[in-house]
């Protein structure tokens, strides 16, 4: 057996980030086992995990991570190419857009919650922009936005503490030894 | 959360709010719209309180609208089916008054659709 011509080595920043979207393409599959009210309505549990790394590792590992997890996602739920593979893709480029945005704003008075919230309403304009442009071409499309924008309301909240939290907790751990930081307001 | 992250959540809560009104206005009849012959002779918002008169084959119709419906008040016609239908507030609902040539119909935001199913 002759040995492949070509050799991949997955580098470490590989690694991390194909697990770091294995646990996000696990929550997308999760969620996607729950019901909900309104078609297009979700929780988006896997953007806690696009919090996380855009906390710790930056926008770069996070566009990778979400947007393996668009991909992965749909096509472990058979929605690869549909319609709602397009939506979760625009919605996911816009909720990144707008994480590069929000990023920036200053640390100490804006933390994961604010991000998320910003993420969830980019998601859904985007979502709904696709949708009226190319999908549904009708004004109808927009009488949904309101229950749209609770749901990025709710949602986003959600995320955003869960986000919050985990990172806290992972901050607690790494910071165990020396508990040296301790720079919680 | 910080204090910016409380500001931002009021925010998005405020914005979202100040939509709310959009999901109460769907599909909603937004004006009477009144033809002879095919042909419109007015077009009354459902908007405020109206009652006009138009000229029809036989005579004089009332046209009289209120807020969110619309009906014929009067019409000169024999059997008077066009009034005794009474109001109209859906969208696409008409009255036809035959022996006048006249309709009332109310027109929706969308005039093309009956509906939507996804």
């Amino acid at each position: 057996m002759t040995a492949s011509p070509i050799e991949l080595i997955p580098t470490a920043d590989d690694r991390r980030i194909a697990r770091y979207a294995a646990a996000a393409i696990a929550l997308s599959v999760v969620e996607a086992a729950i019901p909900m009210p309104l078609p297009g309505v979700k929780p988006g549990l896997a953007n806690i995990i696009t919090l996380i790394v855009l906390a710790r590792y930056g926008w770069r590992d996070a566009v990778w991570v979400t947007l393996l997890r668009v991909v992965a996602g749909s096509l472990l739920l058979g929605q690869f190419l549909a319609p709602g593979f397009f939506l979760s893709l625009s919605g996911a480029l816009a909720s990144l857009v707008a994480l590069g945005l929000a990023m920036h704003l200053p640390a100490r008075w804006f933390g994961p919650v604010s991000q998320s919230l910003a993420a969830a309403f980019a998601h859904i304009a985007g979502q709904l922009l696709v949708a009226r442009l190319w999908l549904v071409p009708h004004d109808g499309l927009l009488y949904l936005l309101p229950f749209f924008a609770l749901a990025a309301l709710l949602f986003g909240l959600a995320n955003g503490l869960a986000a919050a939290k985990l990172l806290e907790e992972i901050a607690s751990t790494a910071a165990l030894p020396g508990e040296a930081t301790n720079d919680r307001t | 959360m910080k204090p910016g992250d409380w500001g931002m959540f009021l925010l998005f809560a405020a914005g979202t709010a100040a939509l709310a009104p959009v999901a109460f206005s769907g599909g909603v009849a937004e004006k009477a719209v009144v033809r002879r012959d095919g042909v419109v002779v007015a077009e009354l918002p459902l908007t405020q309180k109206r009652r006009i008169e138009v000229a029809g084959a036989l005579g004089t119709s009332v046209i009289e609208v209120q807020p969110g419906r619309a009906r014929v008040a009067a019409d000169p016609g024999p059997r008077q089916y066009c009034v005794r239908q009474g109001w109209l507030t859906r969208p696409n609902a008409i009255a036809i008054c035959a022996p006048s040539h006249l309709s009332l119909s109310i027109a929706g935001r969308s005039a093309d659709h009956d509906s939507l199913a996804y």
